[in-house]
């Protein structure tokens, strides 16, 4: 069995996003079994899982898109696709089209007007947009002429819309060059420091791990794993280069679990606050140290690891 | 309702954008002319002199450019009906396959203003090509031939009326079925109830009840037909209404392009609840369809 790690979550009255024994099935196959978690307001939530795992069917669940078999959820407090709560959310869809036929600066306005932004907003609301997305240069080209990395990051523009209070990003760089990757991770960083709630739907792990506070890991439609990043990774541990140690190694177990692999000893479990003990132990013990690498467990070896465990 | 105006908008820039509408206006500019040509090679004829007499004498010309002219406008009818099925059935249809819908439907709307405004836009493309269309023939034909139709305004009315029954019944099949195969159905339900009609006239002359009560059947689940009927009954001179009666009822019947009377009120009235129970039926339909 996989760890089943639980933070203990905010009341509702703080979460953006709860929902309770989420199911959605089709036919005989499950999409989401029983799915129960909580979103608290104002950070980036990162929702894992490898290909077909459930995760888009969840934000389809959560927008309201689709309906469930069972369970239940909210958005803002509001049940998940009540009018109420789509005022205040943006939306990023991982099959990511727009009106072709439409200029980007078009596309914007159309979705201002079914917003409900003031008009007098609306000009102001779509420049912002295009800037933060970098597509100023392209605002009255036509979408069809996009390609596919511009045409994701006018649905970012479009998801920004309105300043919404969570926005829902469904694979948001599955188009985007590095260049465009970093704009995202940029943008969603800046989201959270206004206080906007992120959810963030995704596999690739290493941007997960560089802009999320918390993450759930969800596996064949049900949660594995969640928490913060810190709590999820706090296995830790270090690899040490040593000469002259030679069997004196073994008295290093009491730092942690060790794995000899030629001049380089490997230690895990030793928080990083223990390292200096470590390297000063095998001093004392006669070894000549050449290189101390203090080593976090990465979110993809622990996502490999809870599937793993799953499978 | 301002969400509804802002796609119906929308709906009629997609129409101009891809231009159907300059493709549409141009084969109907080509038709028109093409009709007017023949009006005015009829009339030339006409006015020919044969044995110290015109070939046609003004009330024969009359009846065969009104003849004429219904056949014109049936086949008018056909590339109208063709041109709403293929402009609505991938205006909602295209959307859900392709995803645009889905940041749409996002939005703090609900889905019955999604197909309401849709089929508000495409209603108004349809009316208007029916209106400019049917204009600017009748305009041509007056000023080739002299010959005005009895009652154009009608005319325009039941087309527009035929039409938006297709598009209902499109709209409905769109939010089920793929572009291709909501199209094809809708076409199949128009060529179906036209062959309703023809049923009706079968049933006359071979005085079968069973085949006529099929056929008026027909004109009551599709009523596109019967409202084709209207349109013809509309464009008739009443002379020629009562030359054909007096021919012998049954026989007046059997003409697929000729009828003696225009729609109850009651068809009409029923016309108008169809259109309401297909459109909310499409509402459901859309309001379950899982995105």
């Amino acid at each position: 069995m996989p760890d089943r790690l639980r933070d203990i979550l905010p009341g509702s009255s703080d979460a953006a996003i709860v929902t309770t024994g989420l199911t959605k099935t089709y036919g005989s196959v499950t999409a989401v079994a029983g799915l129960s978690m909580s979103v608290p307001r104002g950070e980036v939530f990162g929702f894992l899982g490898p290909n077909g795992a459930g995760k888009t069917t969840a934000v389809k669940l959560l927008l309201g898109l689709a309906r469930p078999t069972s369970g239940t959820a909210t958005v803002l407090g509001a049940p998940a696709g009540a009018a109420s709560a789509r005022r205040r959310i943006g939306y990023l869809p991982e099959l990511f089209r727009y009106q072709s036929w439409l200029s980007a600066y078009e596309v914007l306005v159309l979705h201002c007007a079914l917003a409900r932004i003031r008009k007098s907003r609306v000009g102001a609301e779509v420049e912002r947009a295009l800037v933060t997305v970098g597509l100023a240069e392209r605002a009255h080209d036509r979408v069809g002429t996009f390609s596919k990395g511009m045409q994701q990051r006018l649905g970012l523009g479009v998801a920004l819309l309105g300043s919404p209070e969570v926005v829902f990003l469904d694979e948001p760089t599955s188009a985007l060059d590095p260049v465009g990757r970093k704009d995202v991770r940029d943008i969603i960083r800046h989201l959270r420091d206004r206080g906007v709630t992120v959810f963030l739907n995704s596999h690739l792990l290493g941007e997960v791990e560089q802009v999320c506070d918390r993450v759930a890991v969800v596996h064949h439609g049900t949660v594995i794993a969640s928490g913060s990043l810190g709590a999820l990774l706090s296995n830790s541990g270090v690899r040490v280069r040593v000469e002259g140690l030679g069997a004196a190694a073994a008295k290093l177990e009491r730092f942690g679990q060790l794995h000899l692999d030629g001049e380089w000893i490997s230690v895990e479990g030793v928080a990083l606050e223990g390292v200096p003990d470590l390297v000063s132990e095998i001093v004392a013990l006669g070894g000549r140290v050449y290189a101390v690498e203090p080593r976090h467990q990465s979110l993809e070896d622990r996502f490999m690891e809870l599937l793993g465990g799953e499978t | 309702m301002s969400a509804v105006v802002t796609l119906a908008r929308a709906t009629v820039r997609e129409a101009s954008r891809k231009r159907l509408v300059v493709a549409l206006a141009l084969i109907t500019l080509v038709g028109i002319a093409l009709t007017g040509f023949g009006f005015w090679r009829l009339t030339v004829l006409a006015h020919q002199m044969n044995g110290g007499s015109p070939r046609l004498s003004v009330t024969e010309l009359k009846t065969v450019t009104s003849q004429l002219l219904i056949l014109a406008m049936f086949a008018f009818s056909f590339v109208l009906a063709l041109s709403t099925v293929f402009m609505a059935a991938p205006s909602i249809a295209g959307e859900l396959e392709s995803g645009v819908a889905a940041a749409v439907l996002t939005r703090p709307i609900r889905r019955v203003q999604f197909l309401a405004g849709k089929w508000l836009g495409l209603a108004a493309l349809t009316v208007g090509y029916v209106v400019v269309a049917s204009s600017l023939e009748f305009v041509i034909v007056d000023l080739v031939t002299g010959y005005r139709p009895p009652h154009p305004l009608e005319f325009m009315a039941f087309l527009s009326a035929e039409a938006l029954v297709t598009l209902t019944l499109t709209t409905l099949l769109s939010t089920r079925m793929s572009p291709v195969t909501g199209g094809v159905v809708a076409l199949g339900g128009f060529m179906l109830a036209w062959m309703g009609g023809i049923a009706v006239a079968l049933g006359a002359v071979l005085n079968n009840h069973g085949v006529a009560t099929v056929g008026a059947l027909t004109r009551m689940i599709m009523p596109s037909d019967g409202l084709w009927r209207g349109a013809v009954y509309s464009l008739e001179p009443a002379a020629w209404i009562a030359t054909m009666l007096g021919s012998g009822r049954t026989q007046a019947a059997a003409n697929p392009f000729f009828a003696p009377t225009g729609p109850p009120v009651a068809y009409l009235l029923w016309v108008g609840v169809w259109a309401v129970a297909v459109f909310s039926a499409a509402s459901w339909s859309f309001r379950r369809r899982e995105i």
